[in-house]
């Protein structure tokens, strides 16, 4: 029977945290799909080895705070706006990887009608998209993700169509337009899917070095705090009741 | 033949007792400890040591990166 010293030798090691992220504790609730996918990002630009070429465009939402977390270059930009800035930065900087980190509500709301003209000009960035069906940062309000039915801050008897509409699906709305050359939604609940959401990442910013436009990638994930479940009950609920509505898979690559 | 024995190591003080971890273990290695750490979580250990394979399915769902995995052959 071997002991836990032997087995726990630096030479033995198979899975530890990537370089790119720093030490900082991050501010996350326990649980939230935020970690996964920045854990991810950092270790496709080590496995790249493109540290000193990308530039991260941070959104407002819960992820504004990226920026202390993954050890590149970043700017933060106003609520919605990241598509525009990571277009200028792109265009001052062909050379460089650049992609923005987004919410729903930061991307399909407020900031709409960037990602849409983002897309539409083929920009050449990634853009990765975390829905989890609500506004996380700011207390649980509705997003346009959120689904029929589902209770809100501001939908407390649940998504009523009559009053607040249909929950949206941008990542199909934008696999339509021209500059889009890699569609695909991901989640990020088993170690499975982290595997291949950690895949999607990788040929997005691969795409970014080909210069074949905008790759973008849509997490469906969860916030447990603002749905009040816990962090294992809120994976169960994102299977059940997101994935129907928000299929998995590619829906664009060329 | 070759078999592996793994084993993790998790940095108490950072996890936040999600819990993701522990149904991501597909041998039920890992519970939530009863005691907690400084923040107050209970925080994730290997309950049943041996059972551990080195798989790195609880690394990889971790959203705080606070699991190191280690996996080495052992003769049967
Ligand atoms: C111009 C402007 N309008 C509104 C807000 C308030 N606000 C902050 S974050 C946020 C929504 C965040 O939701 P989401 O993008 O889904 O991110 P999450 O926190 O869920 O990851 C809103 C409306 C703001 N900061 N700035
Ligand atoms: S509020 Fe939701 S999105 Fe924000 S950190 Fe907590 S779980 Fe994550
Ligand atoms: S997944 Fe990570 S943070 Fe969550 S309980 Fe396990 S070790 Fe702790
Ligand atoms: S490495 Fe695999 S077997 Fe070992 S604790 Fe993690 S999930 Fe369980
Ligand atoms: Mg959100």
């Amino acid at each position: 029977m071997s002991n836990i010293q032997d087995i726990t030798k630096p030479e033995h090691l198979v899975y530890r945290k990537t370089p790119l992220l720093t030490d900082n504790v991050m501010h996350y609730c326990p649980g939230c799909t935020h970690g996964v996918i920045h854990k991810l990002v950092g270790e496709v630009i080590e496995e790249l080895d493109i540290q000193d070429k990308t530039i991260g465009v941070s959104p407002v939402g819960c992820s504004v705070l990226a920026y202390n977390y993954l050890d590149i270059d970043w700017a933060q930009a106003a609520h919605g706006r990241a598509p525009a800035v990571a277009t200028g930065i792109s265009r001052l900087h062909p050379e460089k990887y650049v992609f923005t980190y987004q919410g729903d509500g930061d991307l399909a709301s407020i900031g709409c009608a960037e990602i849409m003209h983002a897309c539409s000009r083929g920009e050449n960035i990634v853009v990765i998209f975390i829905n989890n069906a609500i506004y996380g940062m700011t207390g649980g309000q509705m997003a346009p993700t959120t689904l029929l039915g589902q209770v809100t801050a501001t939908t407390p008897y649940g998504r009523d169509p009559k009053l607040n509409g249909f929950p949206m699906k941008i990542t199909e709305l934008l696999a339509q337009l021209d500059g889009t050359c890699y569609v695909t939604r991901q989640s990020a609940d088993t170690p499975g899917a982290v595997r291949k959401a950690k895949n999607a990442i990788k040929k997005a910013f691969q795409n970014t070095r080909l210069q074949k436009g905008t790759s973008f990638i849509e997490i469906v994930g969860t916030c447990n705090s603002g749905w009040k479940m816990t962090p294992v009950d809120s994976n169960t609920w994102m299977r059940e009741n997101m994935f129907p509505k928000y299929p998995l898979g590619d829906i664009k690559d060329i | 033949m070759a078999k592996f024995k793994g084993a993790i190591v998790v940095d108490n003080e950072k996890c936040k007792g999600c819990g993701l971890c522990v149904v991501a273990c597909p041998t039920k290695v890992i519970e939530l400890n009863p005691n907690v750490n400084g923040k107050g979580y209970h925080y994730a250990w290997m309950k049943n040591p041996d059972g551990c394979i080195g798989c790195a399915s609880c690394g990889l769902v971790c959203p705080d990166s606070v699991i190191s995995v280690y996996k080495m052959s052992v003769e049967s």
